[in-house]
């Protein structure tokens, strides 16, 4: 299977080519047929390499294509590596992503610009498979900047809308802030180890460096690596470009918003666990941040009442939660609820795209309520992914939330009350979502209710495929105090190298049910409490303009966050670029440039007169120019 | 001997060339020309080249001049026609010719002369052994230089005629 | 076989003089006759160099080249005061400075 390996990333590539250079020419049909077919078909091949992976058969291959650049020492080839990390995150990516390329056929089908969209949704699946497939940093960047060009072009899909333009340029520049830390990371990579190698990197920084000794070289790596983390996976301070980014389609925000392009900064982080579990004070800002992201992104979506800004919140919430428990060097536990991540928070996505298409378009939650008769599958799907997300037993997302939690209370109770209330404020929202939308009675026009309608077959499979997956997927990690034994963190385990394991120490079984059944008792608690407010006392959220109190109206505008960027960073920078192009610009360069010029004209103006047309002239200087060439050819002997 | 006669030859010819450029009629001009170049043909009798003195007799002197002088009086020229209007282009022409004689002098100075007085084959200037080189080594250009003297005779004839579009 | 009392240097100075005065000549003279003259006789400054280059060194081939200038030299008088001829037709005088429009 090997050998088929290279078919991966490149048959959605010739899917991106065909589409898209021929877009004019295919029916809607055809281009739903490449489109999905491209991806199906790598998605059999992944599911063949994970057959090999999982029987032991496949350990950990390097396969070298051709040599990419060759420059002094540094020698970097164009290779994929194999292993049971690429391969999970190879299997999301290509699973994921047919659902929802199947999804889209039926979502888009009225758009014109559905073949323009299938073959970014392409060129985006195979940037994605680079990123997770290269064997070494400049390859895994490679497929990170092509997810941020598809990201980008995806999200000002509708690019007649100025607002969808603006939000996809700023998902854009905020990821170049990030990018450029990444780069800066991968040079600096270069010059410590002398290669970009994964395997020669690993295994040079456990030689060079030894655990519990302060590496200001590797901090440094680390800390850029996570900036360039931060900024593709949508966390503090970069994550603002995450909400906005819900300008594009719905099935764009499920698959690149929520399920994997996200998720590129976790892969990467967890593929250098070696380089971090070195920097222990990486390993701590990345729990700081991972879990202030987690909480302040979950208090921002309590009060939101755009159906996709509460799952884009959600999204940076989780995935707080994931850089959360990289911060614990739980990296296997990151991976886990990835995938549990990706699969409900598709699901949700999708539904949500289902319920928008039902109405027509319509994103607010307080145009809606009682859904529940008209859209009976995508509220059956939208429910199971609502309590996945919220923890319940035996739900995915209850296993990987609950890894995360037993690692914090590992590391401190503290951490892992914060991380409860995390949950909390998660089921909260995502409740308040789900009673807003489907319970109560229908609060949109006559027209809407007129015009809602079940999703077809072609979009609702998927949710169904999803949710099922949403219920079963947390069974790959059943922790030994279940009875399980953890299969994913022993699948990853080759993976992820063990050094300076926390000095921490391990939960009794007792310990561990016990949070469990907090966490479990408290989420029920809240959910009881969420029904109360919103479907027995009816309460809807104030219409827009109305007075709020002081900390929801803080909460309604996010913060201010955006206003605070606005002012303290992008108006600067709009003063110094205007003061750059008015002094630099206008008074220097310009001045410079014209400089030549007029110098120039003003010296052939002189020059003119030496031509006067008098022969004799000419031959005058013609003879001094002889004598000189004499003088100095002869005499000096020049 | 040899060198009196070589001194006295070059007096003749550089005098007569001062007298080619500074005389006011073109007349005179092409009389003291003939003066330098039959002293140069000394020179070559001189150098022992004796083919090449009577080739230069017979185009410079027989030739060349001969059509100066015949251009010269068809065109009316034989009087001073140059008005001293300005000294300056004489005085830096002057000046410069003088420069490149230092110059070229300086050149000289600087060669290093190996060969004071050489013997020399007498014969090799001869018709015979000249005529032997021309056309045998030289014979192609020999050739093409005919071409050359046509090509010139049907300028020359081109540009002498008077408008053709008058006739 | 004989020997030359003349030494090379001697007719690299008569001929520097003889090829000066005729630049200078060319520089000084306004009139396009004399100037062509002034050109002949910096051709026979050349010619006599060669010539006596040759003989020292004992090579025909530069009086044979000798030859060659003057055959060049003599097509070039015919066309050159064919050109003066047309000069004179046309503006009614040999003076160089009469023609100055040699230029943009």
């Amino acid at each position: 299977m090997l050998q088929l390996a290279w078919l991966i990333p490149v048959l959605p590539l010739i899917g991106f080519l065909i589409i898209g250079l021929a877009n004019k020419k295919l029916n809607k049909a055809l281009v739903g047929i490449v489109g999905c077919g491209s991806i199906l078909g790598s998605f059999l091949i992944v599911l063949s390499l994970l057959i090999n992976v999982l029987n032991g058969s496949i350990q950990s291959e390097t396969l070298t294509y051709f040599n990419w650049i060759s420059a002094g020492s540094i020698d970097i080839k164009l290779s994929f590596l194999i292993d049971p990390l690429s391969v999970t995150m190879m299997t999301i990516i290509t699973g994921v992503g047919f659902l929802i390329h199947l999804y889209s056929a039926g979502y888009m089908s009225h758009d014109e610009g559905f073949a323009r969209y299938f073959s970014y949704l392409n060129l985006f699946v195979f940037s994605m498979l680079i990123l997770v497939m290269g064997s070494n940093f400049l390859v895994l960047f490679a497929g990170w900047e092509g997810v941020g060009l598809c990201s980008y072009l995806l999200i000002g899909f509708w690019f007649k809308n100025n607002n969808y333009n603006n939000a996809a340029k700023k998902a854009f520049i905020m990821n170049r802030i990030g990018d450029l830390g990444f780069l800066l990371g991968m040079l600096l990579i270069i010059v410590t180890f002398g290669s970009l190698e994964y395997s020669a990197v690993f295994e040079q920084a456990q030689t060079i460096f030894k655990p519990g000794v302060a590496q200001p070289v590797l901090i440094a790596i680390t800390l850029l690596l996570f900036l360039g983390a931060t900024g593709k996976s949508a966390q503090i301070p970069l994550y603002t470009w995450l909400p906005d980014a819900m300008a594009g389609p719905t099935p764009v925000s499920a698959l690149i918003h929520a399920a994997t392009m996200v998720t590129a900064g976790i892969y990467m982080i967890v593929r250098s666990n070696v380089l971090f579990s070195l920097a222990p004070f990486t390993l701590e800002v990345i729990q700081i941040i991972g879990l202030t992201t987690a909480l302040f992104a979950a208090t921002i979506g309590l009060v939101q009442n755009d159906i996709k800004k509460v799952l884009a919140y959600s999204t940076v919430s989780q995935l707080g939660y994931m850089f959360f428990a990289l911060g614990l060097g739980a990296y296997s536990t990151a991976i886990f609820h990835v995938g549990t991540h990706a699969f409900f928070k598709a699901l949700l996505f999708l539904g949500a795209g289902s319920v928008i298409h039902a109405m027509s378009g319509e994103q607010d939650i307080r145009s809606m309520g009682g859904l529940w008769k008209k859209l009976p599958i995508t509220f059956a799907t939208f429910i199971i992914g609502t309590v996945a997300i919220a923890g319940i037993p035996p739900f995915a997302g209850f296993f990987s939330k609950d890894e995360i939690l037993a690692h914090a209370y590992e590391h401190s109770p503290i951490l892992w009350a914060l991380g409860v209330l995390g949950a909390l404020m998660t089921t909260f929202y995502m409740f308040r979502l789900v009673f807003l939308t489907f319970f109560g009675s229908f609060r949109g026009t006559e027209h809407q209710k007129s015009h809602l309608h079940e999703s077809p077959l072609i979009m609702t499979i998927p949710l169904m495929v999803l949710a099922v997956l949403s219920v079963i997927g947390g069974f790959v990690g059943v922790p030994e105090v279940l009875g399980g034994s953890n299969f994913l963190k022993s699948f990853l385990s080759p993976v992820i190298v063990p050094i300076n394991q926390h000095a921490g120490h391990a939960l009794s079984h007792s310990t561990e049910l016990m949070l469990m059944g907090i966490s479990v008792g408290a989420v029920l608690l809240v959910i009881a409490i969420t029904a109360l407010v919103y479907i027995s006392k009816k309460v809807v959220p104030a219409p827009e303009g109305s007075d709020l109190s002081a900390p929801h109206k803080v909460l309604y505008n996010k913060y201010y966050i955006d206003e605070i960027y606005r002012t303290l960073i992008v108006k600067p920078l709009y003063w110094l670029g205007d003061i750059f192009y008015k002094v630099f610009e206008k008074k220097i360069i310009d001045n410079f440039v014209n400089a030549w010029g007029k110098g120039i004209d003003r010296g052939s103006a002189g020059l003119r007169f030496l031509q006067n047309g008098s022969i004799s002239f000419y031959m005058f200087a013609m003879v001094i120019g002889i004598i000189l060439i004499l003088f100095f050819n002869t005499i000096i002997k020049f | 001997m040899d060198q009196l006669v070589f001194l006295i030859l070059s007096i003749i010819s550089i005098g007569a060339a001062l007298a080619v450029i500074f005389s006011k009629n073109p007349v005179y001009s092409v009389l003291f020309l003939i003066l330098t170049f039959f002293s140069i043909a000394g020179h070559y009798v001189l150098l022992n080249a004796e083919f090449l003195f009577i080739v230069h007799i017979i185009v410079y002197a027989g030739a060349i001049l001969v059509l100066f002088l015949f251009v010269i009086m068809l065109l009316n020229l034989n009087k001073t026609t140059e008005t001293g209007k300005s000294m300056l282009p004489k005085i830096a022409g002057a000046i410069s010719g003088g420069l490149l004689l230092i110059v070229l002098l300086g050149a000289v100075k600087g060669l290093n002369q190996a060969e004071a007085a050489q013997a020399v084959n007498a014969d090799m200037g001869s018709v015979k052994n000249l005529g032997k080189i021309l056309f045998d080594e030289y014979l192609l250009p020999f050739e093409v230089s005919s071409t050359l003297f046509l090509s010139a005779m049907i300028g020359a004839v081109m540009l002498g005629k008077k408008n053709l579009k008058d006739h | 076989m004989q020997v030359l009392s003349n030494t090379v240097t001697n007719y690299l100075v008569l001929a520097s003089i003889l090829f000066a005065i005729g630049v200078m000549g060319v520089l000084v003279r306004r009139n396009i006759i004399i100037i062509f003259m002034s050109i002949e006789l910096m051709l026979n400054a050349i010619n006599l160099l060669l010539v006596a280059f040759s003989v020292f060194h004992n090579d025909a081939s530069g009086q044979v080249f000798v030859f060659f200038i003057m055959a060049v030299a003599a097509a070039e008088i015919t066309v050159g005061l064919a050109i003066l001829v047309m000069i004179y037709r046309n503006t009614g005088s040999v003076d160089i400075n009469s023609l100055n429009k040699l230029k943009w």
